[in-house]
Formats: C-alpha cells, structure tokens, sequence
C-alpha cells in the first residue's frame, strides 16, 4: 500500500489508512490512501477505475440514438443533463435544432433534475457530518420530483427522456400544476434545511475556512460547476454560453466568497432557489407546438467533429464526438464535472483531519460512475 | 397503592417466614434479597435497554418524517428483540491477530459497568438497592468504567479505525469527566451529602425546591457532558459512522457487538436517572397533591424526558470535529464548571 502514495519511507509516528472502496462517506466505490499523523493527513491519493464500465467504447459500437441510454448511466444523480448533453452535441453535428417546446420541455427537466441532484449533495453532505436528518428530509422532496418524472417519462432513476431532435414525449395535462405546487412547497423546504444547517454553530465550525479552494488552483485542476463558483468565479455555461433557450430566462448565478466548504454549500443551496425559478418561468412560457424537430430513420451527420457542453449539476458536462460520417460515431470523448472536483482533493485535505476530509470529500459532489465512466 | 415499598415488603415477609421455617440463619436471608435486588435491577435494565432501541428509532423516524418499525408487534414493539434474537444467532468473529482476552472482556466491561450504577439509583419511594454514603463519587467512577471499555475495545481490534476509535474515546472521556464531576458538584455543596437516597429526600416533593432551579448551570453542564461521556452525536466521535465507519467497535460482531450497543442505551438512561436523581427530585411528584401517582412513575417519566431530551439532540446536530471537542470542554465547560461551584460554595456560605 505504502508505494501508492510516495517513495519516502514513513516515519514511526505515521500510518496509512485505506478508506474505502467500501466505506460510508466515499459516495460510492473510491478508495482513498491517506497518510496520516494521528488525526492529522498528510497526503491523500484518490484512487478511481472501480467503476469503468467503458461506456465511450461502448458509443463507438451504437448508433447515435442507441448511446441515449447508455448516457443515463453517467451520473445517475442527474441523468437529464447527461441526455440533454448528448442530443445537444448530435444536434450541432447534424445541425438540428430542436423546436421551442422541447427546449423549455429540456430546461424544465434539467433544472427539475439539477435540484433532485443538490438535494441528493445537500443530504450526503449533512450525513458526512453526522446530521442524519436532513438527509431524509431531502429525500422526501426528491421524491416529489421523481413522481413528476415517472408522471412524464415513466422512469425514476435512468430517464433516457431527451432525443436528438426533442424529447421522447409531451408533458401530461396535470404535469404543469404539480411542478407548480412541487416549486411552491420547495421553496418552503428550503428554508427548513437552511433553518437546521446553514447558521447551525456546529455546521460553521465544521464547514468554515476548511478546504479553502483558491480560484487558479481550482481552475488548473479543472473543477468546474458549484465548486469553483463557490471560490466566486463567475463561470456558468447556462450564461456564458446559452444552450437550450437558457438566454431566454431570468436568473442568477450566485457565487461564494472563500471557496471554503461552507460556500459551496451555500452556492448550491441558491442553485436549488434559482432553479424553481427557471422551472416556473418555463412553465409560464411553455410555447405550444412540436416535441421534436424531424430527424431521419437511418440518421447520419455529416462528418467532421464537434464540441459541445452544458452546465450540469456538479459542473461542466460535454461530449467532443468524431463523426465519419456512417451511423455511428467514430470516437466519443466524455468530459464529466466530478473527475475534474476529485482532482482538487488532495490539494484541499493535505493538513486537515479525517474529519474535515469526509466535509471537503461531501462539498465536492462527486459522484463516482461519472468519474470513472 | 402501587408503591414498590409494599410489594418489597410481601417479598421480605414471604422470604423471612420461608428461610425462618428452613431454620436459616438472618445473613442468608441477606444474601438472598440482595441476589434477589441485583436479579430484578438486571431484568429490569435489560427490558430498559430493549425499550429504549425501540423508542429511539421511533423518535429517530418521527423526526426524519418516518414511521420506523412498523411490522413486528404494534407499531414494532417486538422489533428489537427479533435484532436481539438475530445477534444472538451471529458468528462471533475475532479478526487475527486480535488481542483475544481484551477483545473478550471489552464489552464484558462495558455491559458490567452499566449495571454496577444502578445498585445506588433510587427508583422509588423504598426501591434503592444500596444506600452507599459516597452514592454520587460511586456513580462517576462507575460510569468512567465505560471508557476503559472503548480503549480496550480499540486496541484490541488490531484495526486502524477502531484503534483512532478508541483513542479519540480516551480523550475525549477523560476531559469530559471533569466539568462532568464538577458539574454535580455544586448540588452536592447544596444538598451537603453524597448520598443518592438523602439528594431525593433533600429536594422534597416540592418543584421549586429541586436543585435544577438553583443549579440550573450545572444541569447544562451535566447534560452537555455527559452526551459527551455517552458518545452520542453531537459528540459521537468514537464511533462517527462517516469518518470512522463504527469506530471501536468496527470488528464486533453477535452478542457481542450487541453488548456494547446495549451498554450505550443503558448508559444513556444511567444519564437520565442520575440527572433525575440529582438536579430533578428523583421520584418525587412536583406536588404533594400529585402523589397519588406512584413513585416509580415518577422516576421512570423524568429519566425517560432526559433520554428524550438527548435523542432530540441525535437527531437535529451535525457532529463536533475532535479538537472543537476538547477545545469546548476545556475552554467553555470546565470554567464554567468552576465558576457555577464557587458561586454555589458562596451562596451556601452566606445563606
């Protein structure tokens, strides 16, 4: 175990720790090496592949409709974005755009699923730090969406509901007054979990000034989403580069100071206010017409290469896709959010307790199939 | 009336006419009621523990907006003896090269302990097992018996977690022994006796007269502390599931694991009769007019308000980081701990 971490002996007062694969605060299958000093670590090496399943090599041998599902299972916290991702980057390589419905039909699943995501990062991380209340409290208003998704899609956890072109299907006729009370409730909800944790003296003193992310250190790491927006910079794709009719609707894009981990929660807690408003904006202006643009059968894009991306829950989320210009992609590269957050981990932790890894491990949201694909 | 005083004494009077009648001499009839004494306290506890399992996870489930076990018995009820009969069943693991005597007696100590306490709880009007003169010094150096438990359970284990498990114990137990100690202290200034039997009789069935008004200080301190001495969140560290996956007792498995898991909720209601006992009149009604209802009610009722009053706090706190920990206890709990003495030995020195 000891050469995984460095070559330099250890000394009689240190001690490695193997956490995980299984252990309760890894959010999944990664194992972590610490080297530690009592309490204290002193080194942290992340390692990731315990769930490769190759799903890029899997999309070289599916057509461009069949990889749909296959993109569910990326991050199977916010599968919409990873769907929404996909269609988007076909559509630019075949030059489709969908119609104005399933845009904002796509905006309101994808902010539906960006809250669904947080509120699963709001309850892991409060049961990181032994709160095990608001865990179940953030259970109980995802599963307020899910039923909005099962009411639309049919399914709860892989939704596979976006298409290239559109969406897989319209709303049904009481979905718009659901998400209505859904947002009206959650806003409510909100507050509670920010009565419990946000000025709870015993979560600042867990969560401020730890795991200090300066905004160069996160940027050369790659950390992107919440976590470098936490630091306060001001980097949303949704803004920077509208997707999806996203220039259409009003919004903020709140920002920390610190980039500690308490800013980072508090980002996102903002994130989940910001995201009912969109939801009902979108509502509002829900515009009548087609669910999906005309795409052929046998579809073939041009050849050539694209880039796309779009803001997903933990952060930047894109495809680059080589197209040859048969039925199925020559090569498709996945960029995810959450292997980029891991990077930082063994910057923020070095010098902090176990402790303060299991906090600085829960404010980066990582979830790990996303890491390893 | 339901006292226990009249039950105590149809034993005592069955008991003496039969050993009388055998022709036994009076030091066996002593040997056999204090037996008998133990045997009760001990069904007692053990019906206690698996109560309180059950109730924590109703409270645990009421707070999370659950219901919590609802299959097993009415609303339950039978729920923790199904898990008690399910560890009994467990293949008792000892990991190699496991230090196996201090693995085996770890939780022999922690279970022990528990039970030693409550020879000098007074349950009732009548029901204390032993009125010692030092009751309250018994009772903390008895209750500091589950730390060595912890550290041994720890070291044992031959397991990294469980060994920082342990280790955290240790600190953490020991520096919360203090403003624990002094904590009770300033009642004993006032009730100007160590013994539990005489602490009740002091306070009288009179509310305003309990030394929680006064010592209000020091019930705090009392509760903060010995949250801390139980190992619950939010001072939880030996066992934090997050950090240290279960902490001490990580290679624990069967009975006993069961053993340690009953020793925690033994001890939180340990907590709960010596903060009743202490600062809350005991069984004592908190009116004279009240005490048609029997004592032991009374005493049950305010030790199981002091569970619930920290289970209340399982349920809502996220969990201390261990020098924040020590930090408290040192910096906050111990000066006030003081200062709450001096003003006590003050006030009773002038009034």
């Amino acid at each position: 175990m000891s050469d995984l971490i460095d070559n330099v002996p250890l000394t009689e007062e240190e001690f490695l720790l193997n956490m995980g694969p299984q252990h309760p605060s890894t959010h999944g299958v990664l194992r972590l090496v610490l080297k530690m000093r009592g309490e204290f670590i002193e080194d942290v090496i992340p390692h990731i592949g315990y769930l490769h399943r190759s799903i890029e090599k899997i999309a070289e041998n599916r057509t461009y409709a069949q990889f749909m599902p296959y993109t569910d299972r990326i991050d199977y916290c916010a599968s919409m974005p990873c769907n929404l991702a996909w269609a988007l980057t076909v559509e630019k390589l075949a030059g489709i755009e969908a119609p104005p419905r399933a845009q904002y039909l796509r905006v309101i699943m994808t902010e539906l699923n960006r809250i669904a995501s947080h509120l699963i990062y709001l309850g892991v991380m409060s049961l990181d730090l032994g709160a095990f209340t608001p865990f179940l409290y953030a259970f109980r208003e995802r599963e307020m969406i899910l039923d909005l998704f099962e009411m639309t899609c049919g399914q709860r956890l892989t939704y596979n509901y976006m298409r290239i072109g559109g969406v897989s299907r319209d709303i049904p006729p009481d979905f718009a007054s659901k998400c209505r009370e859904f947002t009206r409730i959650f806003r409510k909800r909100v507050d509670d979990y920010e009565a419990i944790l946000t000025n709870n003296p015993i979560f600042l003193t867990r969560t401020k000034n730890i795991g200090i992310l300066p905004i160069k250190v996160g940027l050369d790491y790659g950390a992107s989403g919440p976590t470098i927006r936490g630091s306060g910079h001001n980097w949303d794709i949704r803004k920077a580069e509208p997707y999806s009719s996203y220039d259409k609707f009003d919004f903020k894009v709140p920002l920390g100071k610190n980039g500690d981990v308490w800013d980072r929660y508090i980002v996102r807690v903002q994130e989940m206010r910001e995201s009912c408003n969109i939801v009902d904006q979108a509502l509002d202006g829900l515009p009548e017409g087609d669910i999906k643009a005309k795409v052929p059968g046998v579809f073939k894009p041009p050849a050539g290469e694209v880039v796309m991306r779009i803001e997903a829950p933990r952060g930047e989320m894109g495809y680059y896709v080589v197209s040859d210009g048969t039925t199925k992609p020559y090569r498709v590269k996945i960029r995810t959010a959450s292997f980029g957050n891991l990077q930082v981990l063994r910057y923020l932790s070095r010098g902090y307790k176990i402790a303060d890894l299991v906090a600085i491990f829960g404010s980066l949201d990582v979830v790990l199939p996303e890491v390893d694909r | 009336m339901l006292e226990l005083t009249g039950l105590f004494q149809w034993i005592y009077a069955i008991a003496s006419s039969l050993f009388s009648s055998l022709g036994l001499s009076e030091i066996i009839l002593d040997i056999f009621l204090m037996v008998l004494a133990g045997a009760a306290i001990i069904i007692f506890l053990a019906l206690m523990a698996l109560f309180l399992i059950w109730w924590e996870r109703k409270v645990a489930a009421h707070f999370q907006d659950r219901l919590g076990p609802m299959m097993t018995g009415w609303h339950g009820w039978l729920q923790t003896i199904a898990d008690a009969i399910k560890l009994l069943q467990k293949e008792d693991i000892v990991v190699a090269n496991a230090d196996r005597p201090v693995h085996f007696w770890a939780p022999v100590v922690a279970f022990a302990s528990c039970f030693m306490v409550y020879a000098v709880i007074p349950f009732g009007k009548g029901a204390l097992a032993a009125d010692l003169n030092i009751g309250i010094l018994y009772i903390l150096a008895i209750t500091t018996f589950t730390v060595i438990s912890i550290v041994m359970a720890g070291w044992a284990s031959n397991n990294k977690y469980a060994l920082l498990g342990g280790m955290r114990s240790a600190s953490q137990v020991i520096s919360y022994e203090v403003p624990l100690t002094l904590s009770l202290m300033g009642a004993v200034i006032m009730a100007g006796t160590l013994s539990t039997g005489q602490f009740v009789e002091a306070q009288g069935p009179y509310i305003w007269k309990w030394f929680v008004w006064p010592q209000f200080l020091g019930f705090t301190i009392y509760l903060m502390a010995s949250t801390a001495e139980l190992n619950r969140t939010p001072f939880d560290l030996p066992e934090a599931e997050q950090e240290l996956v279960a902490g001490f007792n990580i290679e624990y498995s069967g009975m006993k694991f069961a053993m340690f898991f009953l020793a925690e909720f033994l001890n939180m209601f340990t907590v709960g009769a010596v903060a009743t006992t202490i600062f809350l009149g005991g069984w004592q009604p908190p009116f004279p007019a009240l005490s048609f209802i029997p004592s032991w009610i009374w005493f049950l009722g305010k030790s199981l308000f002091i569970v619930f009053l920290i289970m209340w706090f399982k349920w809502t706190y996220p969990r201390v980081r261990v020098d924040h920990l020590l930090a408290f206890a040192w910096k906050v709990l111990l000066p006030l701990s003081f200062a709450n003495l001096i003003l006590t030995a003050a006030g009773v020195l002038i009034f």
